[in-house]
Parts: C-alpha cells; structure tokens; sequence
C-alpha cells in the first residue's frame, strides 16, 4: 500500500503569538511547527503502515525551510520527502495550492490513500483536502475521527457535528484528518539521527504533471486579498481583585442587575 | 481556469442545507444575509434545496426570505454524500449562472463547498463572518480596472489574530463558506411563497459515490449552544468534570447553558458541541461567563462579540481579561457557588 501525506508547515498560533510594539503580528519571531491536524494525518498513516504494511510519503509545498517538516515526518517514520518549492508557486490560495499538490502527486502516480490535515492553523480553510481529491477525480472524505482498511477499500468514522457516519470508499481516496483522531507519536532518536541524512525529493514547476501556469501562484488565484490587517480587539474593561469572594459576588450581581440581566 | 463572461452571472443564492429534512439554521441565516446582499445589486435570492422527499420544506425557505428555490430531489441525496451534493450543486451552477453562491461553514458545507468551487473554476473564500457588497480594489489604483459591486468576504486568519477581506473579482460564481451563527435571520413572512423550480441535475454515479455503511447520532440531549441567550462557559480551572455541576447550576438559574473552552473537551470532561473557540462554534450570547478560562486567542475568537463578558479567574494576568467587560480576579470555587445562591433569592424577591 502506499501512502501519502500532504503537511504543512505553519508559525505556532497556539501560545507563541508575538506581536510588534505597535500591535501588528511579529511573524517572524514566531515557531513554526507541524500543522497539527497534518501531524494526526501522518501518524494516521504510520498506524496503517505498521499494521498493514505501508511507504509514507510526506510531501510539502512551501519555501526551503519547509524543508524542516519533512525531515520532521521521517523521524517519526515517513519512508519519503518531497518538498515543492519554486518562487512561481507563491502567493497560492486553495486553489493554486491544490492544483499544484494535485501535480505533483500525478508525478508520484502511484498512490492507495492520500492524506491531508483537516484544515492549517494559520488559514483555517479546511479547503485544500477536497479541492486535491477534485483536481485528480477521486473521492475525498472528510473529517475522519478512524480509518481501517478492508480489502481494496477504506472504512472511515466522518464527523459532523451532532453525528458521525462510518463510510466506505474504494481506493485511491483523499482522507481528511482531524486532530482528534489520535496523539501523533513522538520522533526517535534514531530516526532523527536518520532523517538528518536522509535525502529529501525537492520538486519545481517543472516537476508537476498536467498543471497550467495560469493556474499556479499569485497570478492563477482566483481570490485576491482586498486588505488584510491585523485585529483590532475590544479592549479590555473593569478588572476588579476584591478581598473576599462576597464582595466579588456583589459586584456581578451589581452589574447583572444595572444591566438587566436579572 | 478558463474566461468566462462575467455578465451572464445574476442573483445571490444560498445553499439550504438540511439533515433529515430539516432544515439546518445556517439556512435562515445565510437568506437574511443573501436579502441584504441583494439590494444594492438588485437581484433576487434563490435558495438551492438538495435531498430526497424535501418539497415540503420549500415554504420555509420562502418564509425566510427565499424569492425562488431550485428543488433537486434525488434518493441519491438523502444523507450527506460528497459527490452526488456535489454533482447536484455544480449542475444548478452550470445552469443557473449565479453571481454570488453562499454556503454554510458546517462539517457538511466545507467539504461541499470547496468540491464544487474546483469543480468549476472558481474562487472559494473560508468561514465568512462579514460579507459586503463593494469595488474591488477597494481605494481605485491607477492603471488597473476599480470593478464595482463585488462581493467582499472578510475572514480571521492565524487563529483570529488577522482578518482578510477576500474579493473574487474574476471567476464567477464568487462563493464563500459562512460561520454559523454570525448572520442575523430575517423575521419570518408567514405565508409568503417563493418560485420553485425542480430541476433535474443529471446526477450519475461513479467512482466518487461512497458507500455510508451506518449513521451514528450522538448520543444524549444536543442543545446548540449557539442559541443560548447567557453561556456560561468553563475551561480548564474548572479543574474536574464533576466541578462543571458548579457552572451548572449558575446557568440553571439564568436560563443559560453552559459552554467551555478545548481544553475542557480535549479532557473529555465535556462533549465537543459545547466547545466555543475556533475548532469549536463561534458564539454572540448576551452575556458570557467566562469563568476558569484563560482566553487563548483561538477561544477568544468563538466568543468576542458577546454582548457582555464576565471573567472569573484567579490568575490576574489571564489573557480573558483583556476582552473582558468585567474581570474578577479570584476562586471560581468560592465565588460561583455564592453567585448562584444570590441570583436565586434576587429573582425570589422579583
């Protein structure tokens, strides 16, 4: 069987937020990390690989320095890196990215399961993973909380929010990975002694299969940001620390009652 | 992608999820936010309804401000399947020509949506929370085209730390997913009755159908947290699940319900419906307690535009106070029990 995983690397939004002295983001001071829904998509794949048998191939589009995620996926297990990277690729949004995955994974050819996260942590779209599966014609299913193999097919538990259906798919098929769908295993010290060395695929434009230029980067996007600014929040409004928990509760039910609540 | 002319696309149209022939709330939402959009452009809203035996839902949607709804009634669409939905969706598109297609930011909507929008060749903007009608580039540029009444889609970004306004200003139909619970519901038109139009998709079966071996309802009482008019929400320094009975009681007495932040479905002390935050639902009670919470920006986000919040936590540098209209710093433990017992024999004494 042969997997392959699409990760994503993304600045750590959880609890390393900086922000610049005039309140903009410092994106640069922030980590970045493995996409968390990405890293469960992957250890998804490591567990079928160790029961059934399995190549896990992780692959990335973004600058060189992805490059880090890769080598991160191997030393939890990943047989394979590929790393897309070239300067017309820039500025994607869902579209461009999945047409340019879904070229590159043509260049792969073989393949059972793709997996992607559900959505990234720094663009929240939840997009990528079925335009993918549309742009290469197979069928995608999302939100999966389980996956098992049985025979030539896929069983998958698919989330909604009130509900989940156990759902069965002929191979190849896209699955997209909640977080919860299980704790990703730690790196090895031997695999990361291993992925250090090891030789990660590094692909361009000229390496993605049946893809138009016109479809690829800023220019074949076919949304354009209109502005983009950084949050302005409420501020904040009374804080108050009172000697003792009867005075703390007046004070709600001070304001509770000036404003109507009770 | 190929050039399509622009011209030929009219009217704002709403996809009407249901499950179980009901419809879902985003519905109404997305018809009140849809007659909005319609007026400065001076079109009409069309609802699409995709299902089995759903015919009887139509007055509904028109009560809700649908001006006509397309019906495609197929057994193929009974439950959820992603190819069929997405089959039907794209065949009224490819017939119909509209303008603006909105959908749902549900489990179901963003897996629909983003088939469909590649299906064809258009731009697809995420989770929605303001949608306007206006020029895009919004300040005209010299030597580039200003293009008039488009739609303008802002979204956060980086767990609610941005906010983009996204234009789709060359592929039609400009499509976006919408956050439930963000859009206001027309007030419903008793007897008001829209065009409807059953329309044949043509759906076919192929690889893409999947087999649904078995639906499982969550089981329990599932109330939408989305609704309530007072949340009273826990996270983490709640400390125990059996400590949520505390929070219970509060929202007992104020006819809320109770919510909470990940970290408190992450422990399994709560199921995920409860969850306000950016993987959980986004919420505008009026009041919100946020009691044990340390307001990570991504649960911030859920719940922000609340009209009024009320923080509870020991710890006084907690990020919650920073968005907070009232903090107190001190012991849920103490405080919430004590608040309940005074809200009780204020409300004995009305």
């Amino acid at each position: 069987m042969k997997i392959i995983v699409c990760i994503k690397q993304v600045p750590d939004t959880k609890g390393g937020v900086q922000f610049n002295p005039d309140g903009t983001l410092n994106r640069a001071a922030m980590l970045t990390i493995m996409n968390p829904d990405d890293k469960a998509g992957l250890e998804a794949a490591l567990r079928l690989k160790d029961q059934y048998g399995a190549e896990v191939t992780a692959i990335t589009m973004g600058l060189p320095k992805a490059e880090d995620v890769l080598r991160e996926a191997m030393a939890m297990g990943a047989d394979n890196g590929i790393l897309v990277t070239d300067r017309v690729l820039g500025g994607a949004d869902t579209w461009a990215t999945s047409t340019t995955i879904a070229g590159a994974i043509r260049n792969i050819k073989d393949y059972d399961i793709i997996i992607t996260g559900r959505q990234a942590i720094d663009g929240d779209t939840a997009q990528v993973g079925p335009q993918i599966a549309e742009h290469l014609g197979v069928p995608v299913i999302s939100y999966a909380e389980g996956i098992e193999v049985d025979g030539d097919s896929v069983i998958v538990k698919r989330a909604y929010e009130d509900r989940h259906h156990m759902v069965k798919a002929k191979m190849p098929v896209l699955i997209t990975a909640l977080s919860e769908l299980n704790d990703p295993r730690y790196m090895t010290p031997g695999g990361i002694f291993d992925a250090v060395d090891a030789e990660i695929t590094t692909w361009g434009r000229a390496n993605l299969v049946d893809v138009n230029d016109g479809d690829l980067g800023l220019m074949g996007s076919p949304t354009k940001i209109a502005k983009a600014s950084d949050k302005v929040r409420k501020g904040a409004g009374e804080k108050v620390a009172l000697d003792s928990p009867e005075e703390s509760v007046e004070y709600i039910m001070d304001k509770l009652v000036s404003k109507h609540v009770i | 992608m190929q050039n399509i002319n622009l011209e030929d696309y009219k009217g704002v149209y709403v996809f009407a999820q249901q499950v179980d022939n009901e419809l879902s709330g985003i519905a109404f939402e997305l018809l009140g936010e849809a007659g909005r959009l319609a007026k400065p452009l001076n079109t009409e809203v069309t609802a699409v309804l995709l299902g089995s035996n759903v015919g009887n839902l139509v007055d509904q949607l028109a009560e809700y401000g649908a001006d006509k709804v397309i019906v495609v009634d197929n057994p193929a669409l009974e439950t959820y399947r992603t190819e069929p939905y997405a089959q039907a969706l794209t065949a009224v598109i490819n017939e119909f020509k509209p303008e603006i297609m909105l959908v749902g930011a549900t489990a179901i909507g963003r897996d629909l949506g983003p088939t469909v929008s590649a299906r064809v060749a258009t731009g697809l903007t995420a989770d929605c929370t303001l949608l306007e009608i206006g020029d895009f580039p919004i300040n005209p540029i010299p030597g580039k085209e200003q293009k008039h009444n488009q739609l303008l889609m802002t979204r956060p970004a980086f767990g609610g730390n941005t906010i983009a306004t996204i234009a789709c200003p060359d592929h039609r139909p400009q499509m976006a997913t919408v956050r439930a619970g963000v859009m206001q519901k027309a007030d419903p038109k008793p007897g008001a009755k829209a065009e409807v139009i059953n329309f044949d998709a043509g759906l076919t079966e192929n690889n893409k159908y999947v087999e649904i071996l078995e639906v499982v309802k969550s089981v329990g009482e599932t109330v939408d947290i989305m609704d309530a008019k007072i949340l009273v929400s826990g996270g983490r320094g709640v400390g125990s699940a059996e400590n949520f009975k505390l929070l219970e009681d509060l929202a007992e007495v104020l006819g809320g319900e109770v919510s909470c932040s990940r970290a408190v479905t992450d422990n399994g002390w709560l199921p995920a419906d409860r969850q306000v935050g950016q993987t959980g639902k986004t919420v505008r009670p009026q009041v919100y307690f946020a009691i044990g919470i340390s307001g990570a920006i991504q649960h911030v986000a859920g719940m922000e535009e609340s009209d009024l919040i009320i923080a509870i936590n020991k710890d006084e540098d907690a990020p919650i106070f920073d968005v907070a209209d009232y903090g107190i710093v001190g012991d849920l433990n103490k405080i919430v029990p004590q608040l309940t017992e005074a809200i009780k024999a204020q409300l004995a004494n009305k």
